[in-house]
């Protein structure tokens, strides 16, 4: 075999390789998720979807998780979206090229790389001891605010930059202040770029497990929170209790919660490409 | 009366009546100046743009900036709504002035300046708004919320930029859906809205085709019986349709700077009269 | 002159936003610091980092954060052997032999693999990998590091593959048209010229990988394990430093004993680690960057 037919061989072997390498990863997690549906979809009914935990598996159900995953949302979302958003306007239209600047950034993509459970020792000693709030919905959803944060300042940062300075130069010249042209004509035109990047931020903090068991969630919680002072529980958390007892039963509810986690987390983020791509749409000036 | 002494009075009242006539002129000549620059260099950290200018423009007339590419036309302009600010490195030694009044004090209130000279730029930046909200929009900076009062003066404005009859039917159309003629016309209207003494204009109509700078232009000259326009332009055709005095820029100096008919008839430096006659630009 | 109020409050208030970032980290080293400070009050240090025994919680303590290192680098080992080969090839694929659709199509489709909840993969490492593997090899027990890394290296295989792509994708074509046109074949192309060009990217994004499979808790949690020993081998249960925390978390251990406390030596030994690998992640990035300019 000449040399160069060789190096075409390899080259079309790679090519198999390379198809291979992409799908399999793909495949794997078809595989899995294939297996979780198998297993868990039975389990899921109505009763499952409204009773609380049990010691027996065919009794316990997902209420309290959900509630809990809810309210952690909701309070997630209302503590870091104004922060983030207003975060990142200081960095793109107040702060630029200066030091501060320079170290704000640096730290943020620090920040980015902690692994999450840091941010549950974190959230432990200030939130739940010192700040006294005890392991409630509010120490947990101040700490998972932290943790998005830099994602949801990221992805603000874009959108702003995304919006043509002759907007902001027209704005200027008719007399606007600097506040005045962000509010009226900054913030409005990168909108559906930020709500992007704060859902798949939230999806993140609705799939997040760890930062949550260090600050004292607790899997064994008879009862869906009333007030963000109240204790609660998760999905994540209930699958980790559920996961790590040996009766069958169990296995088959944590993969029947699963299934709604994976609902919950899908149906975000294909909400979120949908606004992406509808923003897109609209930025073609 | 005898012969000769007729000859005489009609002389006396001859002259009496010329004299007149040239004072007249002379007192219709004497316009406020609306805007004054005196001894203007402006710098980029250390590229200096504009070297030491001197200028008058009166109200109600509009002055053309002609020269070629990169002269400091526009950075010239942008000193009299201190839009060059925002420019990383900008310095600027000399004054400005606006009614007599200088504009780079410490003191100043700049919003409120920009609302007294508004700006016009190359190319149409309309908001993505609606028709409506891009015209009210500078009304609403300033925290008029009468409805009736808002709704008034932005029918004024589209009506004095000659855009009325076309949008009236639709003002919730957002303004990136008209044509490119169109949108400038908006975003002159806008300007209009906030009732400014100044406009300036920096290549208005370099980004459309002919006809809507056609109608541009008539628009321009309509509204300099209320307005001190000044126009930076590439066209000198254009300079010479619709300004009254036309000032030739070239590497950050005022070359020459005079009435629009003399500087086009009869230049007095020979840089004005190789760049007036297309040798050069 | 309330307009002028007005604005500088709005700045201020935009400032202190940005500033609470600033202080997470330093409220993430105080909280370390001072914790682990106390700590190393009650266990030395030399202890700490010697002793080849973790057993906090058991009555004879001893406090060696060596077999917990040990669980943590051989689960990350396992996990890069597998998403390094694999995710390297899929940023060659993409960036030398696929179509422009073809890539827009699967880029985001990989990403997904990334956006999945990690206590799901841990389900998934012990329901379906761990039997499967224990097919293959009888001996392995129910829980092991091998299946937790692999499952650890699926997860983190978007990592390496799409911030490879993107480095790759920044190498100029001249570089490449100049291979092809003395008549390379695309794979002698990708790997003996751009690869090499774009090689600050890719390590770059190696290391990235590398902090956060290390920062990985509930994929080993679940399916490692909870046994510390100081052990290489992947058929064996091992506990990693994230797992251990959760542990102890869950359990009844009071706050402020000398076991509570442990969780924080144990987390700052993993800032240490994750901190140092995104700085030279980040170095390396910033300092070969220049390469085209």
């Amino acid at each position: 075999m000449s040399k160069s037919n060789k190096a075409r061989g390899k080259d079309k072997a790679f090519a198999v390789w390379g198809i291979s390498c992409t799908m399999i990863g793909l495949i794997l997690l078809a595989i899995f998720v294939g297996n979780i549906v198998y297993d868990g979809i039975t389990r899921i009914d109505w009763s499952f979807l409204t009773s609380l935990p049990s010691r027996k598996p065919e009794k316990a159900g997902s209420y309290t998780a959900m509630m809990g995953t809810v309210w952690i949302l909701v309070c997630t979302a209302i503590t870091a979206f104004p922060i983030g958003v207003a975060a990142a306007i200081y960095l793109e239209e107040y702060a630029k090229k200066s030091r501060l600047a320079n170290l704000l950034e640096i730290n943020i993509s620090n920040l980015a790389g902690v692994p999450s459970i840091i941010y549950g020792l974190l959230g432990l000693e200030v939130f739940v001891r010192i700040m006294d709030l005890g392991a409630s919905v509010l120490a947990g959803s101040f700490t998972l605010a932290l943790l998005i944060l830099p994602i949801i300042i990221v992805a603000t940062r874009e959108s702003i930059r995304a919006v043509p300075s002759s907007i902001k130069e027209a704005s200027l010249a008719m007399g606007a202040t600097k506040w005045q042209t962000i509010w009226n004509q900054t913030l409005p035109a990168s909108f559906g770029g930020i709500l992007t990047g704060v859902i798949i931020a939230l999806s993140r903090a609705v799939g997040e497990t760890a930062p949550l068991i260090v600050i004292g969630a607790l899997a064994y919680v008879p009862f869906a929170p009333e007030t963000p002072m109240d204790e609660f529980s998760v999905l994540p958390i209930q699958i980790f209790n559920w996961a790590s007892r040996p009766q069958h039963g169990f296995a088959q509810n944590a993969a029947a919660a699963i299934i709604i986690l994976l609902v919950i987390t899908f149906v975000m983020n294909g909400i979120a490409v949908y606004f992406r791509n509808r923003w897109q749409k609209k930025m073609k000036w | 009366m005898a012969k000769e002494d007729e000859m005489v009075v009609a002389e006396v009242v001859n002259k009496i009546q010329e004299s007149m006539i040239t004072l007249v002129e002379d007192v219709v000549e004497a316009k406020e100046t609306k805007l004054e620059a005196s001894n203007i260099e402006v710098f980029y950290g250390h590229f200096q743009a504009i070297k030491n200018i001197q200028m008058k423009m009166p109200s109600n007339s509009v002055t053309a900036f002609i020269g070629p590419s990169g002269c400091g036309k526009s950075t010239f302009l942008r000193l009299f709504n201190r839009m060059n600010d925002y420019v990383d490195g900008f310095s600027m030694k000399g004054e400005i002035k606006l009614n007599g009044e200088k504009i780079y004090r410490n003191k100043i209130n700049v919003e409120e300046l920009r609302k007294e000279v508004g700006m016009v730029f190359q190319k149409p930046n309309p908001f993505p708004k609606s028709i409506f909200e891009n015209v009210a929009y500078g009304l609403k900076i300033q925290g008029i919320k009468d409805k009736k009062l808002i709704a008034a003066r932005v029918e004024t404005a589209l009506k004095q930029a000659d855009l009325w009859e076309e949008v009236k039917d639709d003002l919730k159309k957002s303004a990136l859906a008209l044509s490119g003629g169109q949108q400038q016309r908006l975003c002159i209207a806008r300007t209009l809205a906030v009732e400014p003494s100044v406009i300036l204009m920096d290549e208005p109509t370099s980004a459309l085709d002919p006809i809507s700078t056609a109608k541009i232009e008539e628009l321009i000259f309509q509204l300099k019986e209320k307005y001190t326009i000044v126009i930076v332009t590439h066209n000198m055709q254009q300079a010479s349709r619709i300004s009254d005095y036309t000032a030739f820029f070239y590497m950050g100096e005022l070359i020459e700077h005079g009435k629009t008919k003399e500087i086009f008839t009869n230049p007095k430096h020979e840089r004005t009269e190789n760049y007036i006659s297309g040798r050069f630009g | 002159m309330m307009q002028k109020a007005k604005e500088l409050i709005i700045e201020k208030i935009l400032f202190f936003s940005s500033f609470l970032t600033i202080l997470t980290t330093v409220g993430i080293i105080l909280v370390l610091l001072l914790e682990a400070v106390s700590f190393f009050g009650e266990v030395s240090i030399g202890d700490f980092l010697t002793d080849t025994q973790w057993t906090p919680l058991f009555s004879e303590k001893h406090f060696g954060i060596l077999p917990l290192l040990s669980g943590t680098l051989l689960t990350t080992l396992i996990a890069i052997v597998i998403a390094l080969p694999i995710g390297l090839s899929i940023a060659a694929y993409l960036s030398e032999y696929a179509s422009s659709k073809f890539r827009r199509t699967v880029k985001p489709l990989l990403e997904l693999l990334a956006a999945v909840p990690t206590i799901v993969y841990g389900f998934f490492a012990l329901t379906v990998v761990t039997p499967f593997l224990q097919k293959l090899f009888p001996e392995m027990g129910g829980f092991n590091a091998l299946s937790a890394g692999i499952v650890m290296g699926i997860m983190i295989i978007p990592f390496i593959s799409s911030f490879s792509e993107d480095a790759l994708s920044a190498v100029p074509n001249s570089l490449r048209e100049g291979a092809y046109g003395m008549g390379s074949t695309r794979l002698q192309t990708v790997f003996k010229v751009t690869m090499p060009a774009a090689s600050s990217g890719i390590v770059s994004s190696v290391i990235l990988a590398i902090s956060r499979a290390i920062g990985e808790t509930m994929i080993v949690t679940v399916a490692a394990g909870q046994m510390p020993g100081l052990t290489f081998n992947p058929f064996e249960p091992v506990q990693t430093i994230t797992a251990y925390i959760v542990q102890v978390s869950s359990g009844d251990v009071p706050f402020g004993s000398t076991e509570h406390k442990t969780i924080f030596a144990a987390g700052i030994t993993l800032f240490v680690f994750t901190f140092i690998l995104n700085s030279i992640s980040f170095w390396i990035k910033k300092k070969y960057h220049q390469k085209y300019e």
